[in-house]
């Protein structure tokens, strides 16, 4: 027993360090996933007010862009409007229009913490479950896909970014609609994703735009880039490609949240079919 | 005592808002990425017991973690670079040196001791930290690229802020 002991105190170093490392793999391997809630992340209330400040710090240096942004996209909704819109009528019909249900509802939230040259890389936000953020909504840009919501607390959110080694979004080739599955590459490039699994029959362009399918959490067609090469290797049924990233994503400032209100009705009845 | 309790302290607040708020959002070529904030651990005096180094490691560890948004990730590799520092400094530094030799600075121990020190312990720790990051083998050249070139900005800033903070008259 002495000997233990004493066998022990001489070689501290090497006992302390398993002690310690077995206890952080552990936290590593149990909260990595964001399935269980845990305090150590960006959105408890230290962190989440720091990068809340310092982010106010840095958006006066992107002022103009973000004004830049807005102004176009101001002048793209304000072409949509009825007003705009010469009426060649003189009868008008007041008609109360009940085929239309608003079926997708969008939040806006400013970027407070955001990375990209991680192999795993997340976003804060600071919009959390008090605006009515939820997990697992989509999130778009004005510029196109950029995630969907993992976690939530009170007043933040993070954002389980496009560039993620789980993220996995169902996509499409804009002009034939043939459906495969966009995920990041394994080249860690920031502006680089992969579309997978699109039947043979596609025959892609390069530079043709790829959109979301309406079969996951965003509404059809918003864009997520365009082929910039094709994987010639294939020669199964399926191909690959390159697709370059609309967004920019060293550089997001606002982003929405996209609320699908069928979303919970689609899953509960999908649930429902497969027993 | 106090004073070296103090000037951690300062150390450890003021490295981990640089690598959380500035460092966090440098990357080269996709390639390298400066993780300064482990000079903390480096710098802690010769004769902190082995019990505090290990929990102020992993104390660090899961202040990075918090920011980061990967608990314990950043935790496991400082607790082993702390183990790595035992090893290092206990072959290569004479336990009698200790009264003169307070912390194991640049400006103490000297260039040639201090570059090899940092390379040696930064290289471990980046090496464990991306493994465990990305958790897979197939891309080992790239990840080995990846912890070169960032262990070389590491310490690149090391030096730099070792000589910043350099005083002669310690030099004997």
């Amino acid at each position: 027993m002495r000997n233990l002991l004493i066998f022990i105190t001489k070689y501290n170093a090497f006992f302390l360090f398993v002690i310690f490392e077995v206890f952080s793999l552990v936290i590593y391997i149990k909260y990595n996933s964001f399935q269980k809630a845990t305090f150590i992340n960006s959105s408890n209330k230290v962190t989440g007010d720091l990068y809340t400040r310092v982010s106010g710090l840095y958006e006066y240096l992107k002022l103009r862009e973000v004004n830049d942004h807005l102004a176009r996209q101001n002048a793209e909704l304000r072409n949509q409007l009825k007003s705009s819109f010469y009426v060649d009528t003189l009868k008008k019909h007041k008609i109360t229009d009940t085929i239309y249900k608003q079926q997708y509802e969008y939040i806006v939230a400013k970027v407070i913490n955001n990375s990209v040259n991680r192999s795993n890389n997340y976003i804060t936000i600071d919009r959390g479950s008090k605006e009515g953020i939820a997990k697992g909504m989509g999130v778009i840009s004005d510029q196109g896909v950029v995630g969907k919501v993992i976690y939530v607390s009170d007043h933040f959110a993070i954002i389980q970014s496009l560039l993620h080694k789980d993220s996995q979004f169902s996509a499409m080739l804009a002009k034939n609609k043939e459906i495969g599955y966009i995920e990041w590459n394994d080249h860690l490039d920031p502006h680089m994703a992969v579309l997978k699994d699109v039947s043979n029959n596609a025959q892609p362009k390069l530079g043709e735009l790829v959109v979301t399918s309406g079969y996951s959490l965003f509404p059809a067609g918003i864009p997520i880039g365009k082929i910039s090469s094709l994987q010639t290797k294939s020669g199964g049924f399926l191909l690959n490609m390159d697709v370059k990233l609309s967004v920019d994503f060293s550089d997001l400032q606002y982003v929405y949240v996209v609320n699908n209100k069928f979303a919970k009705e689609q899953a509960a009845l999908e649930a429902q079919k497969k027993e | 005592m106090i004073k070296a309790v103090f000037v951690n302290l300062v150390r450890f607040v003021v490295l981990v808002f640089l690598q959380v708020f500035l460092l966090k959002n440098i990357t080269l070529y996709n390639l390298s990425t400066p993780y300064l904030y482990i000079l903390f651990i480096l710098l802690l005096p010769f004769e902190t017991p082995n019990v505090l180094l290990f929990v102020l490691a992993f104390i660090l560890g899961i202040t990075i973690d918090a920011f980061y948004d990967t608990p314990g990730l950043h935790a496991a590799a400082c607790v082993l670079l702390a183990f790595v520092r035992i090893l290092f400094i206990s072959i290569t530094v004479q336990k009698d040196g200790f009264d003169n030799e307070p912390e194991p600075t640049l400006s103490i121990m000297g260039l040639r001791w201090f570059f090899t020190y940092a390379l040696v312990l930064t290289l471990f720790h980046h090496f464990f930290l991306f493994n465990l990051e990305a958790f897979n083998i197939s891309e080992l050249q790239y990840m080995i690229g990846r912890v070169i070139m960032s262990a070389l900005f590491t310490v690149f800033l090391m030096l730099m802020s070792g000589l910043l903070f350099f005083r002669r008259k310690e030099r004997k």
